[in-house]
């Protein structure tokens, strides 16, 4: 009944119509973003996000939620046609998606991927909806060993998925950490890191990293593309866009292993909707009568992935806004959104903020028919974007970038941080450091020095305190525990075969 | 001699961060009356750096995974142009520098005739200048 309640409020704040026109600008900005190959929801969202502030709350929110999973969307069409991924959760859609393609069905193809990710992203939102607030009561008995041993495990298993190397993964993870300390102490007033420069003292700012690591960074890792690869065409007219219902027929399974497989896995930190299209492709394949065919073009190997990444979307809000603990790059930056704004993401979120909450679960509803209705008639428009020159897309990216982090905190010395920052990202790139457990790092360092401190102060300088209470004492176990995977060989190579 | 890889220079580089973590947090308070001081987690993340880099300067030894560094030099030149637009702020203002950098990009960057490249970074120019002072009311550097 309470969640009824709380879906009719979540209705009346998403029909507005200057929010639904904003959820409408979110999903075709995300379609567009997902279609293009290179630049990522963290990358938009980041760039967009100082923008927002004149924006009301709610609206931004829809709005950049709407980018999110717009672009789950979007990457399919990618996949499908050129048979390079417009993001990476749309990988495992390419070896179906581009052979269906190749054999004179690509309109079947983008058909089944947007009807599995409409399914799939609408029963994610349905997750949301059940399994959040009843989370954010039960956390309301968590304190600060609890919370520091969360956001401990959050960044355990956000280094155990984060790349080929768990070293660096962490001493990404370590860097961040030291971002998040730069500044003035706020227990002592002592000021950390700061080099002596005024301008540090009150941190570094969450937007000129996130920009600089996510967009500078990506532009300059691709300036080696200096043209795009044919498409395929894609077939005009609705009718050659429908699957048939010999296909559907095939997908029912891959639908519902989509959406369940992707929505948990999305609940999990650190594990992503990369991963969770690969499993769930993977257990297609097992479950298959003709499992040789994957591969060749079957239409479930589109729909299983593809649902997978959508209702991952669903799942991984769960824990950012419940226990403020973003799971990727894209919900930190969500996050980091959230309190800039001034909420403060948790298990106060929901009761404070029941209009905000619901309205962005209703507009995820609303989004997804939004995104069902434009992408069947509409992906021949959206592959058009395929042709725009990357010679105009990323000088405007660059541009985007400097206006964002200016308009924040009219500081040139952000902008040379944001340079600074983009270099760092494209080494990140090239040396194989992972992007994510950097960025939650940085979000994370604050609240886990808090919660540490304070639950030192709880116990006298005691750390037993952090193993004493039994909930935090099995988060942190299984935080090391993740942390051994490596020594443990089997258990490292299937962590490996999941990240190829 | 073996070349030494990238892991063991960014090994390298953030074992230097660690060390310089560890000795600036070892002068602030690590533990005091009212709990941990300002030093306690700073040291720690620090020896944990310097731990991990130096387990990530040792396998580099052993590993012979190298980068592909073919697209350096576009990339750095672009990062030069993005710094250097930077430092143009102050003197000429955002919208002429953000033009010269699209310039830069259009025409040495992707080889575009100069005629595609002037249209290309002034029409950039206006589109920002349109958007973010005159209709969002955004300031531009």
């Amino acid at each position: 009944m309470e969640i009824l309640s709380g879906l009719m409020q979540g209705f009346a704040v998403a029909l507005q119509p200057m929010n639904l026109l904003w959820c409408f600008v979110g999903v075709v900005l995300g379609t567009v973003i997902g279609v293009m190959p290179g630049l990522g929801p963290p990358a938009t969202i980041a760039m967009l996000l100082p923008l927002t502030f004149l924006m009301n709350p709610a609206a931004a929110m829809i709005m950049l939620a709407g980018i999110y999973y717009g672009a789950k969307y979007g990457g399919s069409t990618t996949s499908i046609l050129l048979n390079v991924p417009g993001e990476s959760a749309s990988v495992a859609t390419c070896i179906d998606g581009y052979q269906m393609a190749r054999n004179g069905r690509a309109g079947a193809a983008l058909g089944i991927a947007a009807i599995a990710s409409f399914i799939a992203g609408t029963v994610g939102v349905l997750g949301l909806m059940l399994i959040a607030p009843p989370l954010a009561r039960m956390s309301l008995a968590f304190s600060s060993p609890e919370y520091f041993a969360l956001m401990a495990l959050g960044l355990a298993m956000v280094v155990l998925l984060g790349g080929d190397s768990m070293v660096k993964a962490l001493l990404a993870t370590l860097v961040g950490l030291w971002l998040a300390g730069i500044g003035t102490d706020l227990f002592s007033q002592t000021s950390r890191f700061t080099f002596g420069r005024m301008e540090l003292l009150s941190g570094i700012d969450f937007v000129v990293v996130a920009i600089g690591v996510f967009a500078i960074g990506e532009v300059l890792a691709n300036m080696h593309e200096r043209g795009g690869a044919p498409a395929i065409a894609v077939p005009k007219g609705l009718r050659n866009l429908l699957p048939t219902r010999q296909d559907l027929k095939d997908s029912r399974f891959a639908f519902a292993n989509g959406s369940l497989v992707g929505f948990f896995i999305g609940v999990l930190p650190g594990a992503g909707s990369t991963i969770a299209s690969f499993i769930s492709y993977g257990i297609e394949k097992a479950v298959s009568r003709h499992p040789e065919k994957f591969g060749q073009g079957v239409v479930e190997g589109v729909a299983a992935p593809e649902g997978a990444n959508n209702a991952e979307t669903g799942g991984a809000l769960i824990p950012m806004l419940t226990l403020g603990i973003p799971g990727s790059s894209t919900t930190a930056v969500l996050l980091a959104a959230l309190v800039l704004w001034g909420f403060k993401p948790g298990p106060l979120f929901i009761p404070e903020n029941p209009a905000m909450f619901w309205g962005l679960v209703a507009s995820m509803y609303l989004g997804n028919v939004m995104l069902l209705v434009l992408n069947l008639p509409l992906v021949p428009v959206f592959a058009q974007v395929l042709r725009a020159p990357t010679y105009v897309l990323y000088p405007l990216v660059l541009g985007i970038s400097v206006v964002g982090v200016y308009s924040t905190s009219s500081s040139l010395f952000d902008v040379w941080l944001l340079a600074g920052f983009g270099l760092g990202g494209y080494l990140m790139r090239k040396l194989d450091y992972p992007s994510a457990p950097l960025i939650l790092g940085l979000v994370l360092g604050g609240a886990m020095e808090r919660a540490l401190r304070q639950s030192l102060m709880m116990s006298d300088g005691s750390l037993s305190i952090l193993v004493a209470r039994p909930v935090s004492a099995v988060m942190l176990s299984l935080a090391l525990l993740i942390l051994l995977v490596p020594l443990f060989g089997k258990f490292n190579a299937w962590r490996l075969k999941a990240l190829k | 001699m073996k070349r030494l890889s990238a892991d063991f220079w960014s090994g390298l580089a953030l074992g230097g961060l660690g060390a310089y973590i560890i000795v600036t947090a070892s002068r602030w308070e690590y533990l005091g009356q009212d709990g941990p001081g300002p030093g306690f987690f700073p040291l720690w993340y620090g020896i944990a750096m310097s731990a991990l880099s130096l387990l990530l300067v040792v396998s580099s030894f052993s590993k012979s995974g190298k980068v592909d560094w073919s697209d350096a030099p576009r990339a750095l030149a672009t990062w030069a142009a993005f710094a250097a637009m930077c430092a143009a702020f102050k003197l000429i203002g955002f919208l002429p520098a953000f033009a010269l950098l699209t310039f830069f990009i259009v025409a040495v960057m992707y080889r575009r005739p100069l005629v595609v490249a002037a249209t290309v970074s002034v029409a950039l120019a206006a589109g920002f200048y349109v958007l973010f002072p005159l209709a969002l009311g955004v300031k531009l550097p």
